[in-house]
């Protein structure tokens, strides 16, 4: 293995990345999940900058600045407010007990190296190995998104599973143009204040924020 | 040959008689850290002296196999210190056997342990005993993937070749050896009952592993039991440190080296020693039945150690 020093801290940060997601895929309790979530964006943001110096992509500048002030700072702040302003604080109920979606979560793991490897091949960005823990984490805040039972850690996924996508963005094409790249991070914002509503109208009717009542389709 | 012979003894002889030392710091340290007195980095080798100088007593109905399970997991540790690269590679020893070879002779002296525990009836014993295997065998599979990371980067199972190959490469970050490390440091809590999974300074019924197994041992057989499990955290500290920074190491027959690599070898555990009550201050004890998902994350990562190597180091 004879990398230069910027791909390995390149990689560095893709396995950091990986941890987080399996870290919060483990996590029982809400307040730490946020946490973690903040630390995903410092990471994603860290590596944005570290692609940016080693291509000189001055757009890319801009992405990690931009990810570190929504994603580390806004959307954990917003979500830290809600769950304050919610009075959660129970631990996170999974529909599967933790252990075995660790082990679906090695098998997705698996999945998306083998999916990843024979198009990385082909690609000749420095950061081309990291593509596989991209899909990894995407697939991972999936799964996480499939087996929480309540609305506030599925919406952490779900921001999760953004945090892996624009990560394959990068890995991939050096991320994408300054104008999409503004969009999503508007969408995500205003997606998180959306779900906020939501999460005080689901417990308004529910009484509860657990998603099977929204299964429910008529009064009892 | 002579040597060779002789440098071997050496690093026996120095981890065997290091281990108590090695486990008075750790203690000491945590008494630090919790704001206690301490009690003494010699302490461990004064509880040895005393307990050497007792009678021993034995249970009516103990069979033989009581008797002998001291001795024999004692003899264990021995030998895995003799084969664990510790101050230097290339020791005749080192070629008997490899890493999987070395996970077998600590479950040889676990299995004996709990034979032993089990063998006068009581309670307790079983108790411990049932809650080591289940401890046992959820970290040994973890303990396993841990240590095949390395040996994918060197390729070979041997920790000799392991460690010459990971000490004489040129600076590299490995992703894949951070993930077995910090799974490592986890089977290392669990293997050698430290604090998230059991206390070693307890005797509460509901909460002891490791202190259950040796209720009924007193006097040598006692002594012998304590030397052998502060050799089996001072070799577990070896072999991390011999895994995962292992630069100062010397090679066989090279004296000049050897009391650098010694002073090396004692600064590392110093760290270690310091780190490991600094975590074990940290955490709080789990529940014991929270033990298998805390072995299962050990071994999750060793597998994703293994996995970020296919894919970010080839």
């Amino acid at each position: 293995m004879n990398l230069p020093l910027s791909a390995q801290l390149i990689n560095l940060m893709a396995a950091l990345l990986l941890l987080i997601a399996f870290a919060m895929l483990s996590q029982r309790r809400i307040l730490s999940l946020i946490y973690l979530f903040a630390w995903q964006g410092a990471v994603l943001s860290a590596n944005t900058l570290i692609v940016a110096w080693t291509t000189g992509q001055t757009h890319l500048y801009y992405s990690a600045l931009i990810t570190l002030a929504l994603k580390v700072i806004a959307l954990p702040w917003l979500l830290h407010r809600l769950i304050i302003r919610l009075n959660i604080k129970w631990d996170v109920e999974t529909l599967i007990n933790i252990p075995i979606t660790m082990l679906i979560g090695i098998a997705l793991v698996i999945f998306s190296f083998n999916l990843a490897l024979p198009i990385s091949q082909w690609a000749e960005t420095i950061t081309r190995g990291t593509l596989g823990i991209a899909i990894a984490s995407v697939l991972l805040s999936f799964l996480m998104m499939i087996t929480r039972r309540k609305a506030v850690p599925q919406v952490i996924g779900f921001l999760a599973m953004e945090n892996g996508l624009f990560f394959a963005a990068t890995s991939t094409t050096y991320g994408m143009p300054m104008v999409v790249e503004l969009g999503i991070a508007l969408d995500v914002l205003v997606g998180t204040f959306i779900f906020g509503i939501f999460f005080f109208q689901i417990r308004e009717t529910f009484d509860s924020l657990d998603i099977r009542n929204l299964e429910k389709l008529k009064e009892d | 040959m002579i040597e060779t012979a002789f440098s071997q003894l050496f690093q026996t002889l120095l981890v065997v008689m290091l281990a108590p030392l090695m486990l008075g710091w750790i203690n000491n340290c945590r008494a630090w850290l919790q704001n206690k007195s301490a009690p003494g980095l010699m302490q461990p080798y004064r509880t040895l002296r005393k307990l050497f100088h007792k009678d021993a007593v034995l249970a009516h109905n103990a069979s033989s196999l009581f008797r002998v399970a001291p001795y024999l997991i004692f003899g264990c540790m021995v030998l895995a210190a003799s084969i664990v690269p510790v101050v230097e590679t290339n020791l005749p020893f080192a070629y008997v056997a490899d890493a999987i070879a070395l996970v077998g002779v600590f479950a040889l002296a676990r299995v004996f342990m709990a034979l032993a525990a089990m063998d006068v009836g009581t309670a307790f014993g079983s108790l411990g005993a049932r809650r080591e295997m289940l401890v046992a065998f959820l970290a040994e599979p973890a303990l396993l993937m841990v240590l095949f990371t390395p040996a994918l980067i060197s390729q070979s199972t041997s920790l000799n070749t392991m460690i010459e190959t990971l000490a004489q490469r040129e600076f590299a970050i490995y992703p894949s050896l951070a993930f077995a490390a910090v799974a490592f440091v986890m089977v290392l809590l669990a293997e050698n009952a430290r604090i998230p999974i059991d206390n070693p300074a307890t005797h509460l019924e509901l909460t002891m592993i490791h202190e259950a197994m040796i209720l009924e041992y007193s006097a040598r057989h006692l002594a012998l039991m304590e030397w052998a499990a502060a050799l089996k955290l001072m070799i577990y500290c070896a072999i991390g440190i011999a895994l995962f920074m292992p630069w100062g190491i010397a090679a066989a027959g090279n004296w000049p080296l050897l009391p650098l690599a010694t002073f090396v070898l004692v600064a590392k555990l110093l760290v270690a020693g310091g780190g490991l009550a600094l975590l074990e201050t940290v955490s709080a004890k789990m529940r014991i039945f929270r033990a298998p998902e805390f072995l299962g994350m050990a071994f999750l990562l060793g597998v994703l150690g293994m996995l970020t190597h296919f894919l970010l180091e080839r």
